[in-house]
């Protein structure tokens, strides 16, 4: 099961940054952060997975879908990327991918035999509102002011200036 | 944690996914697309963050909270980089990044 959504995520993964229509890369990406769901469902974290699921593939795909629609004809399709930029891509990656495997093999992980804490509601809760040792209640009210921050901002970004003319 | 399945595995999945975002991002002349480069790898960071959490620290949830502020974070983020890309269309009609440089003086 794990390698079957390790394959979808890999596949769509590049799909989504080769294929030449925008719309479909969108779906592809779609694809990606359903699978990435599934592994947290099967590492037990639902409620990391429902907030996936809500959130990423529910939210900002359908935000980048409407944005795809309002800025692209639909039957619209990419240029190929020149090949300078298309090599200097895949050799930076590639050398990234090396240093970052290098350093994951040589490290030798030792997996915990604690018994595992479970992640239920309301541990969940307690937590995220706590002023105790591991309570994470000052990074809780950072993002919902750095929330409310980006919805008025996005809000003054793409509203429409015709006000100004109708007041001349 | 999963039987039989060790953490390396997961760590190569979610550098392969993370470094194919990287390229992407370098590859693309695209705004949209370069936003869902971006997309990808905050959620392979997001992949790491819980797989330590549930191999390694079984007993805490530090890793669980760290990837739900940067999901928050990445609906901020992209909220605001489309409505950038909205006004960027309307006053252009182009949103690719060659022409994206009428700001520079």
């Amino acid at each position: 099961m794990f390698y079957l959504f390790s394959g979808i995520i890999l596949i769509c993964s590049l799909l989504t940054i080769t294929t030449r229509r925008i719309l479909r890369a969108a779906v592809y990406l779609l694809c990606v952060l359903l699978s990435t769901a599934g592994l947290y469902f099967m590492l037990k974290y639902q409620f990391m997975a429902a907030v996936q699921l809500t959130l990423y593939a529910g939210g900002i795909v359908v935000l980048i879908i409407f944005s795809i629609l309002l800025t692209h004809h639909i039957t619209h399709r990419f240029k190929h990327p020149d090949l300078v930029k298309l090599i200097m891509g895949v050799g930076a990656a590639l050398v990234g991918a090396g240093l970052v495997f290098a350093t994951i093999f040589s490290n030798s992980f030792q997996p915990a035999s604690v018994q595992e804490l479970p992640v239920d509601m309301t541990v969940i809760g307690t937590q995220l509102l706590s002023t105790e040792k591991n309570g994470y209640v000052l990074p809780f009210e950072l993002i919902s002011i750095l929330l409310l921050a980006a919805m008025i901002a996005a809000i003054v970004i793409a509203k429409k200036e015709k006000n100004k003319n109708t007041e001349i | 944690m999963i039987q039989g399945i060790p953490i390396e595995h997961f760590l190569v999945v979610s550098t392969i996914m993370f470094f194919i975002g990287v390229c992407g991002f370098i590859i693309r002349r695209n705004l949209i697309t370069m936003l869902m480069a971006v997309e990808l790898i905050l959620n392979s960071v997001n992949i790491n963050f819980v797989v330590f959490n549930r191999y390694l620290y079984p007993d805490q949830l530090q890793g669980h909270f760290f990837s739900l502020f940067i999901v928050g974070i990445a609906a901020a983020e992209a909220s605001v980089a489309i409505a950038l890309i909205i006004n960027i269309y309307r006053k252009l009609k182009n949103i690719d990044v060659e022409n994206v440089n009428e700001l520079k003086f």
